[in-house]
C-alpha cells in the first residue's frame, strides 16, 4: 500500500470518529432556540379586542393570586383516605385538601401535575413561569448566567404592574433578579436543614397576606424537599413537616379574600428514597390544588375533567385567570374547568368563557409555533404545516361561532383543545426526547471505529506492504449500504433521512474492513504456517489486555462510568497517570534494565543478550530516567494546583489562577501573578528556541528557522503587552482609555496575524536543515547550493524529490537511496546538510506545538500561563521517558525491527491530554467553558457565530489539540535522544558514522516509518475514541440517574438541584 | 532442603497474621472504645508496631539476614542504628509519594504519616530484615533475575502485594457512599494490611507451586 492511500485510510477513520460523535450529539444534543419576544397587552388576540380595547384592560376573573409552591409536594401526599387506619407517615397528613374539595366543590379541585423531566426545582420553577419544555440546551442569550431570559409569568405581571412578592428557596432569586417587588429569599444550599427557609417564610406570610402591597405572592417551601433528601418519605419527620405544611394551608385560606386565588402546589414528586431528578412516575407527579373563597369552578366535578395536569399548562391558566397575556413561549392549554362554558358567568366580572380563553391560548401557541419555525428547523415540515392548516380551520370556525350566536359548541373546544395538546406533544417529541436510535447508532459507529484502529495498529506493517484489506471494497461496502439505506427509507417512508444514510456507509465500511482484515490475517498466518506465538489463541491476548497500560486505561474507562468519578475526573486522571510513569521504572528494573547489568560473567553470557550500552550510558540513561520521572510527578502535583471546581464539590476552592488578572483587588498579588505568566511564558519560548538550536535547527533560513527566530519572541512580546493592558484597572489611567482600548483591539489581532503567518510558513516550508556550501565537516567535494525555497515556483515536493537524493548521497556515500525518493511520505520533508538533519521531522513539529500553545495560551487567563508551561515540560519528560526506555530496552526495538511505539507511552500521552485539560481550568460541564475567550481582540462582540464558536472550541480543547499534533514526537523523540545519549558530544555527523543517524534512520526505512505512523496514529485514536465512546455510554443510564445522584454535593450534604447544568455538562463531555 | 525453607516460611507468615490479628484483637480488649474505623490511628500503630516487632524477631530467630563481616558491638550498633534511619528515610519516603498521589496536604498530615508508617513496617522492614541496611540490594532484588533464595522472593510477592493493596485501596475514597471506610486513610490502611496479609499467604503457595522452575544462584 503507498503512502496515499494510507493517509487516506487515517483520515476516514478520522471522519468515521467524527460522524459517530455527529451522530450521537445529534440524538442527544437537543437544542431549543429561546424566543426573545414577549407577549404585550397590545396582542390583538381576541376578535372583540377593539370592542374592549387593550387585552389588558378587561376585568381580569381574579385581582390576586397566592402560589404556595411546596418543594417535592409528591401527589400520594396530598391525597386522604378516610379509610387508611395505619398511614404510613406521609399519607393522609394534609386532610385540608381533601376536606375542602369535598365540602366546597364548587371552590376547589385536587389534581395530580405532572412535571416534564428533568424533575430538578430549578427546571420545574422554569417550565410552570414560562410554559416551556425543558430541553438539554435552551440556546439563549446569555450561556453564563442562570437568570430566565424568556418571556415568563412573573415578567408579564411586573409589566401589567402587578407586584410580586416572593419568599422562600433563593434559586427564584438567581432565576428571576430584579424581577420582585418585594422578595425574601432564604439560602437553600444545606438539604440537611429542613427549616430555615420554612420559618422564614412563616414569619412573613401572614403579614404579608394581611398588608395590601401585593398582588401575586409566591412562596416556596423547602422543608418536604429536604426531609425526603434527609430521611426519605417513610419518615416521621416527614409527618411532621407534611402536618406543618396543612396548618399553613387552613391558616392562607382563612386569609384569603374573595377576589384572590389560592394555587398550592408541588413543583415534582419524589422517589421512595426521597430523592428526584429522574422521570419515573413518582417523580413525575405532584400535587396541585386551586381555591378561592369564591366560586371558582362553575361546574360540579364530572367525568369530563382532566386527570392530570401538565405543569406547562399551569401558565396559561393563570395568565388568563388574572388577566396578563400568555407568555410568548409557552405551549401550555388553559385548564378547562376553571372556565364557564357559557360566556361569562353570574355574579362573576370579566371571566372569559371556554372558548374564548381556547381561542386566546391557540392563537398564542400558534404565534409562537410561527416564530419558532422561522428560527429554527427542528420542527419537522409536514407537521407543522399540518398544524397550520388544522389552526385556520379552527380559526375560521371560531370566527364563524363568534359572528353567529356565541353559542358554545362543545365540538369546536374540544377540536382547539385537540390542536393544542397536539402541538405540546410535537414539541416535547422534538426537544425532549431523545432519539435512542441515533445515539446507539452513533456509538456503534464510534466503537467499531475503535475497533478499526485497533486492527490498524495491530496490522499496520502488513497493511504497509499491501497486503491487508484494501480500501476499494471496504468503500464499495459502504456505498451500497448507505443506498440500500436510501432506498429502504424512501419505500417506508417515503423521505430520506441523512444521517440513517450516514450510519449505514460508516457501519458498512467498517464491517467490510474488518471482516477484510480478518480474512487477510488469516491468510498471512497460513503463509506464515502459523507461527507458534499466534497459535496461542486466545490466551496470551487476554494476558495482554490485563498489562498496566491496559489496566489503566480500563481504570480510566470505568472511571468514566461512575458519577463520583466524573465529579473528581481531574484527581482521578493525574492519579492513574502517576501510576503509569511509576510502572515505566518500576518494569525497567524487574527486567533488569536499569541498572547496568552486574559483572557477572554468568548471567551475561546465558540469560541476557550482551548489552548494546556500556555500563555508564546505562547508569547516564537510568538517571535521566529516574530524573524525568522527578520532573514529571512534580508537573503533575504541581498541576493540581489549576484546577477549577464543580459545583458538586463543595469543598473545592477553584484555582486563583483562573481569574483575570484585570479582576484581582490586590495589587501586589496581580504584579505576581503578572510577573509568574510573563516568566512562564518566556521560560516557554526559551526552551523552545533552546531545544531548536540545541540540534542546529535554528541555523537554516527556511521559513520555519524564521519563525522560531523572530515570530516567536514577537508573539511573547505580543502576549506579555496584551496582559499588561487587559490587567490594567479601567479607572487608573482615565486619560489612556482609548489608548488603552485600542491596545486592547490591535495586540491580540497582531498576535492571531503573527500566528497565522507562523504556521502558514511551517507547513510551507518546514525545513530547518541548514545547507552548508562550504562544507568543512565532512571533507568531500564542496556540496551545490541547494537553497531550497518555496517561492521558487516549482512544485516543492518535485524540487524535493530532486534535491534530497543527490544530497543524500553525498553526505552518506555508503548508502545507495536511488530508490527511496519514491515514497512521499518520508521525502516530504528531510534534506541533509550538517545542521539539524538528525531533527528534521521533530524540529518543524516542535516549533508547530510550541507556536500553537502560545496561540491557545492567548485564549487562556493569564494565570494559566505557568499551567502551560508545566504542559510543555510534563510532555517533554514523557518523551524523555520513552526515550530513555527504548534506548535502555535496546533488546525491544531490536526485536520489534521498526520504530513501533508500545502502548504506554501512547496511554500515558492521552492521559497527559485529559489531565491537562482539566489542568487548565477546564471541567467536561458546559458551565465551565470559559466564554472569555471568545471575545481575546473582540471586545466589542462579534457578529457570527462561527468565530466565536471557534475560538471557544480551541481554548476548551487547548490540550487535545497540543498533545494531539505533538503525538507524532513519540515516534521520533527516541530516535534524536538515541544518539544524544551515546554519542561523544561533537555536532556535527557524517563522520560519526551509524552514531550521528538520528531520524535519518527513519529515510532509511521509509516503510518502517510509515508504518510505525500508521500504528501511532491509530493507537492514539483507539485510546481517546475509547474514552470518548465510554463517555458515551454512560449517557442513556446517566440520563435517568445523574439527575437526582446530582444532588449529591461534597461535604456529605446535597446540593442546590439544577440539572440543566449537569445535563449541559454531558455535550461537553461527549465532545471531549 | 526445599520443603524445610518453606515449611519455615509458611509457620513465619501464620505468626506474622496472628499479630496482625491480635493486633487488632487484643487492645479491643484493653481500650475501651478501639475500633478499626473509630480510633483508626490507634488500630493503624497498634498493627505496625505488632508487625514490626514480630518480623524483627523472628527473622532474627531464623537468622536470614545478610552475615554480618564483623562481630563487634561498635558495627552491628552502626548497622541497628542504618537501620533506624532507613525505616524513617522510608517512612518520609511513603509519606511524600502518598502525597504525590494526591492526599491531603496539610490538613491530614498525621493521617497520611501514619500510613506512611504502616507502610514502611509492612514493606520497608521486611528488606531490612531480609537484606540489611543495603539499598543496592533492594532494588536488585525486585527484578526478575534479582532473587538469590526463597526469602527474597518471597519479600517481592509480599511487597508487591502491599503496594498494589494500598494503591487499590485509594480507590473507593471518592465514592458518595458516605461508609466510615472511605475516610483517608482508612481505606488505603485497610488495602495494603488486606494486600499483605493476602502475600503471606500467596508468597509460599506460589513458591510451592514453583518450586521446580525456581533456582537461585548462591549468593
Ligand atoms: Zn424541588
Ligand atoms: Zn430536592
Amino acid at each position: 500500500m503507498k503512502a496515499l492511500p494510507v493517509l487516506c485510510l487515517l483520515l476516514w477513520v478520522c471522519a468515521l470518529y467524527l460522524a459517530g460523535i455527529y451522530l450521537f450529539l445529534s440524538g442527544f444534543l437537543l437544542v431549543r432556540l429561546e424566543v426573545n419576544r414577549t407577549s404585550t397587552c397590545g396582542d390583538v388576540l381576541q376578535p372583540a379586542a377593539e370592542e374592549h380595547g387593550d387585552f389588558c384592560r378587561a376585568q381580569p376573573r381574579f385581582r390576586r393570586a397566592v402560589l404556595l409552591i411546596i418543594d417535592a409536594l409528591k401527589i400520594d401526599f396530598a391525597r386522604f383516605d378516610p379509610n387508611n387506619t395505619t398511614p404510613r407517615p406521609y399519607e393522609n397528613k394534609l386532610p385540608v385538601l381533601e376536606e375542602t374539595v369535598s365540602v366546597r366543590p364548587s371552590h376547589s379541585r385536587l389534581y395530580p401535575f405532572r412535571a416534564d423531566p428533568p424533575t430538578t426545582t430549578m427546571q420545574r420553577i422554569k417550565g410552570f413561569t414560562t410554559g416551556s419544555l425543558p430541553t438539554f440546551v435552551d440556546v439563549g442569550n446569555n450561556f453564563a448566567s442562570s437568570a430566565i431570559l424568556e418571556d415568563n409569568l412573573i415578567h408579564q405581571f411586573g409589566r401589567v404592574g402587578k407586584r410580586v412578592v416572593f419568599m422562600g428557596d433563593d434559586t427564584w432569586e438567581s432565576l428571576f433578579p430584579k424581577s420582585f417587588h418585594r422578595s425574601l429569599p432564604f439560602p437553600s444550599f444545606n438539604v440537611k436543614d429542613l427549616h430555615t427557609v420554612d420559618n422564614g417564610i412563616l414569619q412573613h406570610l401572614y403579614t404579608t397576606m394581611v398588608g395590601g402591597d401585593w398582588e401575586v405572592l409566591v412562596a416556596h417551601f423547602l422543608g418536604v424537599d429536604h426531609c425526603g433528601h434527609r430521611f426519605g418519605p417513610d419518615h416521621p419527620a416527614m409527618a411532621d413537616k407534611l402536618t406543618q405544611m396543612d396548618g399553613v394551608i387552613r391558616a392562607v385560606m382563612e386569609r384569603l379574600q374573595n377576589d384572590t386565588l389560592l394555587v398550592v402546589m408541588g413543583d415534582h414528586g419524589m422517589t421512595d428514597s426521597g430523592d428526584h431528578g429522574g422521570e419515573s412516575q413518582k417523580e413525575t407527579d405532584a400535587a396541585i390544588f386551586l381555591y378561592s373563597p369564591s366560586p371558582l369552578f362553575p361546574a360540579r366535578p364530572s367525568r369530563a375533567e382532566p386527570d392530570v395536569v401538565p405543569q406547562t399548562d399551569l401558565v396559561p391558566t393563570l395568565a388568563l385567570l388574572l388577566g396578563v397575556p400568555i407568555p410568548y413561549s409557552s405551549v401550555g392549554q388553559v385548564l378547562l374547568p376553571l372556565f364557564p362554558s357559557h360566556g361569562p358567568a353570574e355574579g362573576v366580572a370579566g371571566g372569559l368563557s371556554q372558548l374564548d380563553a381556547l381561542w386566546i391560548n391557540a392563537k398564542q401557541v400558534n404565534r409562537f409555533l410561527e416564530t419558532y419555525s422561522g428560527m429554527a428547523a427542528d420542527i419537522p415540515a409536514d407537521i407543522l404545516s399540518d398544524l397550520k392548516e388544522e389552526f385556520s380551520r379552527l380559526s375560521a370556525d371560531y370566527l364563524a361561532a363568534v359572528g353567529g350566536a356565541r353559542s358554545s359548541s362543545p365540538q369546536l373546544a374540544a377540536a382547539m383543545q385537540a390542536y393544542l395538546t397536539r402541538v405540546r406533544d410535537t414539541c416535547r417529541a422534538t426537544w425532549a426526547q431523545f432519539s435512542a436510535g441515533k445515539m446507539a447508532a452513533g456509538l456503534a459507529v464510534l466503537g467499531l471505529a475503535c475497533l478499526l484502529c485497533l486492527t490498524v495498529s495491530e496490522m499496520s506493517a502488513t497493511l504497509m506492504r499491501g497486503e491487508g484489506p484494501g480500501l476499494k471494497r471496504p468503500a464499495a461496502a459502504a456505498l451500497m449500504t448507505a443506498g440500500c439505506a436510501a432506498a429502504a427509507q424512501l419505500l417506508g417512508r417515503g423521505s430520506v433521512e441523512a444521517a440513517w444514510c450516514l450510519v449505514a456507509a460508516a457501519l458498512g465500511f467498517e464491517l467490510a474492513f474488518l471482516w477484510g482484515a480478518r480474512q487477510s490475517r488469516g491468510i498471512v498466518m497460513a503463509t506464515k504456517s502459523v507461527s507458534k506465538a499466534n497459535k496461542g489463541g486466545a490466551w496470551p491476548r487476554l494476558h495482554r489486555l490485563l498489562a498496566p497500560p491496559f489496566s489503566v486505561l480500563l481504570l480510566r474507562c470505568c472511571s468514566l462510568l461512575s458519577d463520583s468519578y466524573v465529579i473528581a475526573e481531574g484527581r482521578a486522571v493525574t492519579f492513574l497517570l502517576l501510576s503509569l510513569v511509576l510502572y515505566v521504572p518500576v518494569r525497567l528494573n524487574w527486567e533488569g534494565l536499569l541498572l547496568p547489568p552486574a559483572p557477572d560473567p554468568l548471567k551475561a553470557a546465558g540469560l541476557l543478550p550482551s548489552a548494546p550500552l556500556s555500563p555508564s550510558a546505562v547508569r547516564r540513561e537510568s538517571g535521566a530516567l529516574l530524573g524525568c520521572v522527578g520532573l514529571l510527578i512534580g508537573c503533575l502535583f504541581a498541576s493540581l494546583s489549576f484546577h477549577g471546581c464543580r459545583e458538586e464539590q463543595g469543598a473545592c476552592q477553584p484555582s486563583p489562577f483562573l481569574a483575570p488578572l484585570s479582576r484581582l483587588q490586590d495589587n501586589q498579588l496581580r504584579n505576581l501573578h503578572y510577573v509568574l505568566a510573563v516568566c512562564s511564558l518566556g521560560l516557554w519560548t526559551y526552551l523552545l528556541r533552546r531545544c531548536l538550536r540545541h540540534y542546529g535547527n535554528l541555523n537554516s533560513s527556511g521559513g520555519a528557522a524564521f519563525v522560531a527566530r523572530w515570530l516567536l519572541p514577537f508573539l511573547f512580546t505580543c502576549l506579555v503587552l496584551h496582559w499588561a493592558v487587559s490587567a490594567t484597572p479601567e479607572d487608573s489611567f482615565r486619560n489612556l482609555s482609548e489608548l488603552i482600548g485600542l491596545a486592547q483591539l490591535a495586540l491580540p489581532r497582531t498576535a492571531y496575524c503573527v500566528l497565522g503567518l507562523a504556521l502558514v510558513l511551517i507547513w510551507v516550508d518546514p525545513l530547518t536543515v541548514f545547507v552548508k556550501t562550504k562544507s568543512a565537516a565532512s571533507g568531500s567535494a564542496p556540496l551545490p547550493p541547494p537553497r531550497y525555497r518555496a517561492s521558487t515556483g516549482i512544485s516543492p515536493q518535485a524540487e524535493l524529490h530532486h534535491l534530497i537524493p543527490q544530497l543524500y548521497q553525498r553526505m552518506r556515500r555508503s548508502l545507495d537511496d536511488g530508490e527511496q525518493s519514491g515514497s512521499s511520505e518520508a521525502g516530504g520533508r528531510p534534506t541533509v546538510e550538517a545542521y539539524g538533519l538528525g531533527t528534521a521531522y521533530s524540529a518543524p513539529l516542535l516549533l508547530l506545538c510550541g507556536v500553537l500553545g502560545v496561540g491557545l495560551l492567548l485564549l487562556h487567563p493569564e494565570g494559566m500561563a505557568p499551567s502551560f508551561l508545566l504542559l510543555l515540560l510534563e510532555s517533554g519528560a514523557l518523551l524523555h521517558i520513552h526515550a530513555s526506555t527504548v534506548s535502555l530496552g535496546g533488546r525491544q526495538r531490536a526485536q520489534a525491527g521498526g520504530f513501533s511505539v508500545p502502548w504506554t507511552p501512547v496511554i500515558s500521552w492521552s492521559l497527559a491530554a485529559s489531565q491537562f485539560f482539566h489542568a487548565t481550568g477546564h471541567l467536561p460541564t458546559f458551565t465551565s467553558i470559559q466564554w472569555s475567550s471568545a471575545f481575546v481582540g473582540f471586545p466589542d462582540g462579534h457578529v457570527g457565530t462561527a468565530l466565536p464558536a471557534t475560538l471557544v472550541i480551541l481554548n476548551t480543547f487547548a490540550s487535545y489539540i497540543l498533545f494531539g499534533v505533538g503525538c507524532p514526537l513519540l515516534l521520533l523523540w527516541p530516535l534524536v535522544r538515541e544518539v544524544h545519549g551515546s554519542r561523544g558530544g561533537g555536532r556535527a555527523c557524517g563522520d560519526e558514522g551509524e552514531d550521528a543517524v538520528m531520524e535519518m534512520r527513519l529515510r532509511e526505512k521509509p516503510q518502517q516509518f510509515s508504518s510505525a505512523l500508521l500504528q501511532l496514529s491509530a493507537r492514539y485514536l483507539f485510546v481517546q475514541g475509547v474514552q470518548v465512546d465510554v463517555r458515551g455510554l454512560r449517557l442513556p443510564a446517566e440520563l435517568r440517574v445523574a439527575a437526582a445522584r446530582r444532588h449529591a454535593g461534597a461535604q456529605g450534604g446535597r446540593g442546590r438541584e439544577s440539572l440543566v447544568q449537569a445535563a449541559r455538562s454531558r455535550r461537553r463531555q461527549v465532545a471531549a | 532442603m526445599w520443603d524445610r525453607e518453606i515449611r519455615a516460611m509458611v509457620s513465619t507468615h501464620a505468626i506474622m497474621a496472628a499479630s496482625v490479628f491480635m493486633a487488632t484483637v487484643v487492645p479491643a480488649v484493653f481500650l475501651p472504645g478501639f475500633s478499626v474505623y473509630g480510633t483508626h490511628l490507634s488500630w493503624l500503630y497498634s498493627v505496625s508496631a505488632a508487625v514490626t516487632g514480630v518480623s524483627v524477631a523472628v527473622f532474627w530467630l531464623l537468622g536470614i539476614a545478610p552475615p554480618t563481616k564483623k562481630h563487634s558491638l561498635g558495627y552491628k550498633l552502626s548497622r541497628l542504628c542504618r537501620c533506624c534511619v532507613y525505616f524513617f528515610l522510608s517512612c518520609i519516603f511513603f509519606h511524600f509519594v502518598v502525597l504525590l498521589y494526591g492526599a491531603p496536604l496539610v490538613e491530614s498530615a498525621l493521617e497520611t504519616f501514619s500510613l506512611a508508617v504502616l507502610l514502611t513496617s509492612l514493606t520497608t522492614l521486611r528488606c531490612l530484615c531480609v537484606l540489611g541496611p543495603n539499598v543496592q540490594a533492594w532494588i536488585r532484588v525486585f527484578s526478575r533475575h534479582g532473587a538469590m533464595s526463597v526469602w527474597d522472593t518471597c519479600l517481592q510477592i509480599t511487597v508487591a502485594c502491599t503496594l498494589v493493596g494500598a494503591w487499590v485501596g485509594a480507590f473507593p475514597i471518592p465514592l458518595d457512599w458516605d461508609r466510615p471506610w472511605q475516610v483517608w486513610p482508612v481505606s488505603c490502611s485497610l488495602g495494603a494490611v488486606i494486600g499483605f496479609l493476602t502475600g503471606l499467604v500467596a508468597a509460599p503457595a506460589w513458591i510451592h507451586h514453583h518450586r521446580k522452575h525456581l533456582t537461585y544462584k548462591s549468593k
